[in-house]
């Protein structure tokens, strides 16, 4: 049996003839968080609610273990554990009884709904609140019982849209151990704007932009586009742009701000430690030296805006 | 499946002071009918002479009772049915039940009997409420069940059309004062057509059919009528949701 457990094939969702999401595919296999990015309404919640069969695609397949969700919904929906956008939940029941109620409809066997909301409420935080009143709770409490609501089951597919809105930092880093650790046993989609978040849960990154797919690849990948072949270098008596750029490997010199200078070089061949001992000798008075980390955002800036990866 | 979609219902129903204020509202006012029409009954019998002029104590507070019953239901059923599917469409609950292990008919039919056993317990109530006629006098149990069973169907006809009406709209409201519009029109269409009774459109009428479950007679074109209504309602019903997932 293969490690697939989810596989979007094709998908294209058209409303009213405009394209929502174009072609998307990529698979998932357990053991890994996939972490969905993309600007506002770049497609990604449509994608989401295609996959939990909320929405029929227009064309395209989505196979939950290898069970099509068009010719078996049923079975490929006991599968999967979704928390929307905006957080499906009755206001007006209590905690233990709205995921009495989750328990039951995602066919938890009787004797064992029990234990199922038990530990749904650990997992999330939330035993201490059993017997309150849903609407009583604060945001953060009642984004807590959304994400209970989507792992009673046990599901081998975890579909989370934007999970940790409205959360104060430390019940974020909360959700965020809770994500990491489903998803070493099963599959977890996550979408996010947060993009620190995608850095630190996430095994794999894929950016959609404008219904397309624009990147797909490991975290690491990220981290290249990220990083760069770039060093920030500054001094206290600055040398000439010529010096600087006849040093073996560099490839190109900006002044960058105030006696700062990015230097960019050959890929693998840092010239870190040549500008050290030149520095040394010339006396240019080294301050500061840095590998230049392009943000997070303006890799997300730059992919949102190239031209679709497939 | 259709039982936990049924049993979340009324766990709703009954969470909020909502259910309980309108079983014990109907109740009341259904309780004054059948006090109203103990008292009548000795006024006009006190007066009727003629063996031909009197009528058992059954018929009389019955047709009371069920007589004022089902105008009180064609309001109060349509309050019930506005938030089964459009407020679940408002809060945004519906992908809940969406992407859970169920179909949408269990879903629609889960709904649909969760409210009818919502309403059976006021039919009940009534039942029981008549039968203490029984202590003092001698009643016709067939009669009772007869026109208890007839308020059944009927009350079933009107949450079917009204879980549709639910389901094409966002605000609870709308859907409210559609079904009461549309329930009126079909009570009355009767009245419309009095000149001419076996014109097909008096025959659509609700009214027509229960009339002679309120004679004590089950009519079998009568109950395949109300459970022809019942299943057209509840189709479109689930047409209408699926239509929504195919459109988005």
């Amino acid at each position: 049996m293969s490690n697939l457990t989810l596989e979007a094939i094709e998908l294209t969702r058209l409303f009213g003839g405009r394209e929502a999401v174009k072609n998307v595919s990529f698979q998932l296999e357990k053991g890994e968080v996939l972490g969905f990015l993309g600007p506002n309404g770049a497609g990604k919640s449509t994608t989401m609610r295609m996959l939990t069969g909320n929405l029929a695609p227009s064309l395209g397949t989505v196979r939950i273990c290898g069970i099509d969700m068009m010719e078996n919904p049923k079975e490929a929906k006991a599968l999967i554990g979704y928390l929307p956008e905006m957080r499906p939940i009755y206001k007006e029941l209590t905690v233990d009884e709205f995921l009495t109620i989750a328990a039951r409809l995602h066919k938890v066997p009787s004797k064992q709904i029990n234990k199922a909301v038990e530990i749904a409420k650990q997992k999330c935080g939330l035993s201490h609140m059993s017997k309150r009143l849903i609407e009583n709770l604060s945001n953060g409490y009642q984004q807590r019982v959304a994400i209970a609501q989507a792992i009673i089951h046990n599901p081998l597919v975890v579909i989370l849209d934007e999970p940790t809105v409205g959360l104060d930092p430390i019940q974020i880093r909360e959700i965020r151990a809770l994500i990491r650790e489903i998803g070493q046993k099963h599959s977890v989609i996550l979408s996010t704007h947060i993009l620190p978040e995608v850095e630190m849960v996430c095994d794999r990154v894929q950016i959609i932009d404008k219904g397309n797919l624009v990147f797909h690849g490991s975290i690491d990948e990220l981290k290249q586009h990220r990083q760069g072949n770039k060093l920030m270098v500054g001094f206290a008596k600055a040398p000439a742009l010529a010096a600087l750029k006849d040093i073996e490997g560099v490839t190109k010199v900006e002044k960058a701000e105030d006696r700062m200078y990015r230097i960019h070089f050959k890929k693998k061949q840092s010239p870190a430690e040549a500008i050290v001992k030149l520095s040394v000798k010339n006396s240019w008075g080294l301050y500061q030296i840095a590998p230049d980390q392009t943000s997070l955002e303006d890799v997300f800036v730059q992919l949102t805006q190239m031209k679709p990866v497939n | 499946m259709i039982i936990n979609i049924a049993r979340k219902e009324l766990k709703s129903l009954f969470a909020s002071p909502m259910g309980w204020t309108i079983l014990a509202l109907l109740m009341a006012l259904l309780g004054n009918f059948y006090l109203t029409g103990v008292n009548k009954y000795f006024e006009v019998m006190s007066g009727a002479v003629r063996p031909a002029e009197r009528v058992g104590v059954t018929i009389f507070v019955g047709q009371t009772v069920f007589g004022i019953a089902r105008y009180i239901m064609l309001f109060a059923v349509p309050l019930l049915t506005m938030r089964l599917i459009s407020e679940e469409r408002r809060n945004q609950t519906l992908p809940f039940l969406f992407s859970a292990p169920i179909s949408l008919t269990e879903i629609v039919l889960g709904k649909f009997v969760g409210l009818i056993i919502f309403l059976s317990i006021l039919i009940v109530y009534i039942f029981m409420m008549l039968i203490t006629l029984n202590i003092w006098s001698d009643i016709d149990f067939g009669y009772l069940l007869a026109n208890s069973f007839g308020l059944w169907l009927l009350l079933g006809s009107f949450s079917a059309l009204g879980i549709y009406f639910s389901s094409l709209t966002k605000q609870p409201i709308i859907a409210a004062i559609l079904s009461f519009i549309s329930l009126f029109a079909l009570i009355f269409l009767e009245s419309m057509f009095a000149s001419d009774p076996n014109h097909w459109f008096a025959y659509i009428s609700l009214m027509k059919h229960f009339q002679s479950f309120s004679r004590g007679l089950i009519d079998t074109s009568d109950l395949i009528y109300f459970f022809l209504f019942i299943a057209t309602f509840l189709t479109l019903t689930i047409r209408r949701l699926d239509a929504e997932r195919l459109r988005g």
